[in-house]
């Protein structure tokens, strides 16, 4: 293992003060719990959001906290989901009177932890809701799996929802609109190489010299099948066309109830995508795939959605979601609104994406 | 019939603390193929947090000291088995309360409750590759074990072999929860990392307990 680290049980915490060094006018970093949050929290009448999830994922979400999106961001050590304590105290520092909004990735982990830190807020008296993003094709049946991961409508979301907070959406209002960003939402991931764990040492996962993984996780889980290697053009068309004909989709998520208060199970349907539709297209670096290869995957989704008659309205190109060192990228469709897209151009200003500001 | 204390139970969380220290890189390499990778250092991280607490649970009772291993297992562990093992203890807890020992039916609702309690979270159930197919079956031996008149060391012996077969029963499984689950067919011919440390959990409470009778 060759790594730019110094040991490997201190890569997170490192990573931590590295930040709050960078980025002293945006975050501060909280530390046992470890948590990241705006310099200017709680920001008075605006819902607060938190996000969190294993780290080696970034930015994502450490880079995401500022002006238009996050409040906090909870990492957890390498790809292994936050605990509440830290989710519980990041709520009580950026907790404001409009409530707070958790946005999770589905996997097991994060889920858990996330309604356990919510409960707790309950019992505090802090209003809390959450969403649950599970966008990844490559997952087929959720009846048998844990269902579909979050990946790449998360930062996507973060930006859209953290925008709608800044004009004064309440609580409801935002969870309206993070499911709805959500179901317009579908990706897919391929990996080129593996990742390495630090703290493991060896590689998650082996692939030949000629060979990728398509359908990936974003912690080297592995996807719907591993084939030859192919051209950029064919491996676009394969990620693309499985994410643009990709059937409805039907699963149970587990909703907070705000009038019952408690955990509700409610059946969704993802809309599939059909011509005419508007889409935000997201090009994805795994964390080792440059900007020049990004562009050439880019070039033939366009194309593609020109045929297909999708329009896409608005791009989103480089590392926003990663798995430490992993080369290989992910495509991201969201059909977009007029809503949607009003929030998406609106200002944005953390260490990780930046504009209108 | 053998009267476990709160000192038993003292004695059951460090000699676990120990053997999840022990079994640290058998349980990560377990969780390689079919999982992150992470399983032992996770439990040792966990198990270890829970010995620096355990002199200041010295005069506090049985339910106390398993709420609060509980709590510091949930906070420390993360991942899924975090809030599954935490709410394993934080339940079997709370099935205990104001108990001074646990008598045989005491054990039954401790370890009933805490499986409850994962079932409750981690909505798995039996023959779904998850430490569920280790617990399940252990607390149906224990408490045929007790109906058929066995004593309490004898009922944990055969526990601790239901708990044994149920381990090895994962290995055919195909994984239907957590991370396992992306794998489909691949997870096949595997033994679940998480079925394997609520097997040393139990085993260990069998073997601590039977030393000192």
């Amino acid at each position: 293992m060759k790594k730019l680290i110094n040991k490997a049980e201190n890569v997170v915490k490192e990573e931590l003060e590295g930040i709050s060094m960078a980025y002293p006018d945006t975050i501060k970093v909280h530390f046992d719990p470890n948590f990241i949050y705006r310099a200017d929290a709680p920001v008075k009448n605006k819902v607060s959001l938190i996000s969190g999830g294993g780290s080696g994922h970034e930015p994502m979400h450490g880079s995401f906290v500022g002006l238009g999106m996050l409040d906090a961001a909870c990492p957890g050590d390498i790809f292994t989901s936050p605990t509440p304590d830290q989710m519980l105290e990041a709520t009580k520092m950026v907790a404001t009177d409009k409530g707070v909004l958790y946005i999770i990735k589905n996997y097991s982990g994060d889920v858990m932890n996330f309604k356990m830190a919510a409960d707790m807020a309950h019992d505090a008296g802090i209003k809390v809701d959450a969403i649950i993003i599970d966008d990844d094709v490559a997952v087929k049946d959720s009846l048998y799996t844990e269902g579909r991961r979050g990946v790449g409508t998360t930062p996507i979301a973060e930006h859209i929802l953290g925008a709608a907070a800044e004009n004064g959406y309440s609580l409801q209002e935002l969870v309206d609109l993070g499911r709805r960003v959500n179901i317009n939402g579908r990706s897919l991931g391929m990996a080129l190489t593996s990742c390495i764990v630090p703290a493991h040492g060896k590689p998650t996962f082996e692939l030949g010299p000629d060979e990728i993984e398509i359908g990936i996780g974003i912690h080297g889980e592995p996807g719907r099948k591993r084939m030859k290697i192919k051209s950029a053009d064919e491996i676009t068309e394969l990620l693309a066309l499985s994410i643009i004909e990709d059937d409805p989709y039907t699963r149970t998520i587990t909703q907070w109830d705000g009038e019952k208060k408690k955990w509700v199970d409610v059946k969704v349907t993802d809309p599939p995508f059909k011509e005419g539709d508007e889409v935000l297209a997201f090009v994805n670096s795994m964390g080792g795939t440059p900007d020049i290869e990004l562009l050439i995957i880019y070039r033939k989704l366009y194309k593609i959605c020109k045929e297909k008659g999708i329009k896409i309205v608005r791009n989103l190109i480089g590392r926003y979601i990663t798995s430490l060192e992993m080369q290989g990228c992910s495509i991201t469709l969201v059909k977009m609104d007029n809503e949607m897209i009003k929030l998406w151009d609106a200002p944005v200003k953390t260490a990780g994406m930046r504009w209108g500001i | 019939m053998k009267r476990i204390t709160k000192d038993d139970i003292l004695m059951w969380l460090k000699a676990t603390a120990k053997v999840l220290m022990e079994n640290k890189n058998y349980l990560t390499d377990l969780d390689s193929p079919i999982g992150d990778a992470d399983h032992g250092i996770n439990m040792d991280r966990g198990f270890k947090k829970v010995m620096s607490i355990l002199p200041s649970l010295d005069d506090k009772d049985i339910s106390t000291i398993l709420k609060t291993t509980g709590m510091s297992l949930v906070n420390t562990v993360g991942g899924a088995s975090g809030p599954l093992y935490g709410t394993f203890f934080i339940e079997a807890g709370k099935a205990v309360v104001e108990k001074i020992y646990l008598s045989d039916d005491d054990l039954v609702s401790f370890i009933d409750c805490g499986l409850k309690g994962i079932l409750n979270i981690g909505k798995a159930r039996v023959g779904d590759k998850t430490m569920v197919d280790v617990i399940a079956p252990a607390l149906e031996a224990l408490k045929q074990a007790f109906a058929n008149g066995k004593d309490t060391i004898e009922a944990l012996h055969l526990m601790v072999d239901a708990a044994h077969k149920g381990m090895k029963d994962t290995i055919p499984m195909l994984a239907k929860r957590g991370r396992a689950s992306y794998l489909g067919e691949r997870s096949v011919g595997h033994q679940d990392p998480g079925a394997t440390s609520s097997y040393l959990i139990l085993r260990t409470a069998y073997e601590t307990w039977d030393k000192k009778i």
